[in-house]
């Protein structure tokens, strides 16, 4: 335990966090009997805190193709509070992809820290299930035995597997097409299985990365309702990246803004908005135009810095 | 429907021409089979059970030696997947050894086994094992990141992670390697049943050609090619469909 705290307190110290803001936020938003005293002890009570990811002085550079390294992600300095539905907007390269992959364990930073639940994160664990863009469902099995695979890995009994995919498949309306191969869906549905996959293991937290953007509106809107009332059932923490800043707006408790190359955290918007909302309303559209409006400038940067290397060549 | 009598015309013509030049005797009978004569072959050869006995033979040992080459060519295929130091060595070596005919492996198969059975299989054996490496590599560097990546992402780990992930998703490339093995070995198990009086059909196939007899040498040749397809299309045509159905692959030839 004292290890513990000793990593935290370091971490707070190394990781130089200049987020004050966002905990505030976190402080006013608990129902705390005790006012926090010092900076340290509120950090060593993640549960109280109920923060559920944490990354601190994230720092994930890549080699490129000239042997030198591209920084992807730098400075990141990030809670996430348990529950909260967070959406990532950015311009294309600017590491949102990579974030998420640090989340699910299935990258590393290059420095900084990783943490879910206070705990380190070392590799993937099914209680962060991360749904690819390109969904990555197996096209060898059945939407049931997709659905099925994860409970099939964790151990899961036959009967129970097959129960509970049922119960998820119903949840995204697909109870009759259980026996049908992934190439015999349409993309919706495709989408609707793999979200049906990552439930099925109850994650503590859900990423996802541009889940709709290969669809066409209406499906979007219609799985927005159903992403919406599948967070409010079953209530995991929601990292979800997009470069449609109406569907962040739409969906998110908050709103991140990263720049271009090196990914930074530019800004953050609380979404106050009452739920329901659509993606139509007014108030959607006038908060999506302020966030437009910087997310504009990060575009015309990677323009800019596309054009500048081509003039290079 | 359409493709079936395509084929029975064709049988037909093919047939007629055959018989039409044989009865022109262009060439001496002794170098060119006529159908009766083929037929009569193979009438004779399996009243007498030498081509029967022949089948039974050959078809055992080209099953000894494609499964010992399944076996180990997966393995072998998975470590050079596994492994890039293995790649960057053996996987050359085993790429130029891929364009030895399966003739030159029967000197080392007498001088290290003799005239044996052993020798025979060790020919079969060095015929596929190699082509199946190289497609069980080809399937395991060809798995889409993405799928591994969501293998992983849902719990799977360490020996679940290849049984269920990787080794289905490099099934496309591993059936063609599997049927272009197959293909091999028959072929290979031939040259190698040529070198002693080993009962096969190869052997059938020489002793034609020691007595002479052109008609039992096409007899043999045509039903060496007829087992060869008909084992190609019972296991390896259906694998490959029913697979192409489950993925949602299509190509010119399914379509």
């Amino acid at each position: 335990m004292s290890n513990y705290v000793l990593e935290l307190i370091s971490r707070s110290i190394a990781g130089g966090r200049v987020l004050p803001e966002n905990e505030k936020v976190t402080v006013t938003e608990n129902i705390e009997p005790n006012p926090p005293v010092k900076a340290p002890q509120t950090e060593a009570a993640p549960a109280l805190a109920r923060e559920s990811i944490s990354l601190s002085g994230v720092f994930r550079s890549y080699k490129n193709s000239r042997g030198s390294f591209t920084p992807a992600l730098q400075n990141i300095d990030l809670e996430i509070e348990q529950g909260e539905f967070v959406c990532i907007v950015g311009p294309s390269g600017c590491g949102k992809s990579t974030l998420l992959h640090l989340i699910a364990g299935l990258d590393r930073p290059t420095t900084g820290e990783v943490a879910v639940d206070g705990r380190p994160v070392e590799g993937p664990g099914t209680d962060r299930i991360l749904l690819f863009q390109e969904l990555g469902l197996f096209p060898w099995l059945t939407v049931r035995e997709n659905v099925e695979f994860g409970m099939k890995m964790a151990g899961v009994s036959r009967n129970e597997r097959r129960e509970r995919a049922h119960i998820f498949l119903k949840m995204v309306h697909l109870s009759h097409f259980e026996d049908h191969f992934v190439h015999q869906l349409s993309g919706g549905m495709r989408q609707r299985v793999a979200l049906a996959r990552s439930l099925t293991l109850k994650p503590k937290i859900l990423l996802m990365d541009e889940p709709f953007a290969a669809l066409d509106a209406q499906t979007r809107d219609m799985l927005h309702d159903e992403l919406e009332r599948l967070w409010k059932e079953t209530s995991p923490t929601v990292v979800f990246v997009t470069h449609n800043v109406r569907e962040a707006v739409r969906l998110g408790d908050r709103v991140l803004l990263m720049s271009f190359r090196p990914g930074r955290i530019k800004s953050q918007f609380q979404v106050s908005l009452n739920r329901p909302r659509h993606v139509e309303d007014s108030d959607v559209a006038h908060l999506s135009k302020e966030i437009l409006g910087q997310l504009r400038e990060e575009i015309d940067r990677s323009f800019n810095a596309e054009y500048s290397s081509e003039e290079k060549h | 429907m359409k493709k079936s009598i395509n084929q029975i015309i064709f049988a037909a013509g093919a047939l007629i021409l055959w018989e039409g030049l044989s009865l022109a005797k262009i060439w001496p009978p002794y170098l060119f089979p006529t159908p009766l004569g083929v037929a009569q072959a193979l009438w004779d050869g399996f009243k007498d059970h030498t081509l029967l006995i022949g089948i039974e033979v050959s078809l055992r040992r080209v099953i000894i030696g494609y499964a010992i080459a399944v076996v180990a060519g997966i393995l072998l295929g998975m470590l050079l997947a596994s492994n890039q130091f293995l790649e960057d060595t053996l996987g050359h070596v085993i790429l130029s050894l891929q364009s030895l005919p399966s003739a030159c492996w029967v000197p080392i198969a007498l001088l290290w086994f003799g005239l044996s059975e052993t020798a025979i299989i060790f020919v079969t054996i060095t015929g596929s094992l190699l082509a199946i490496t190289q497609a069980t590599k080809a399937g395991f560097d060809n798995v889409p990141r993405i799928l591994s990546m969501a293998g992983r992402n849902l719990g799977a780990k360490g020996p679940q992670l290849f049984f269920f992930v990787m080794l289905p998703a490099s099934l496309p490339y591993l059936i063609d390697g599997l049927r272009q093995g197959w293909a091999f070995a028959w072929r290979s198990l031939i040259t190698g049943e040529m070198i002693y009086i080993s009962l096969g059909l190869g052997q059938v196939l020489m002793a034609g050609r020691d007595l002479n007899d052109i008609n039992l040498v096409v007899a043999v040749m045509a039903l060496i090619a007829m087992l060869g397809y008909i084992v190609d299309g019972l296991v390896f045509r259906r694998l490959d469909t029913s697979l192409r159905q489950r993925w949602g692959i299509t190509t010119a030839a399914s379509r």
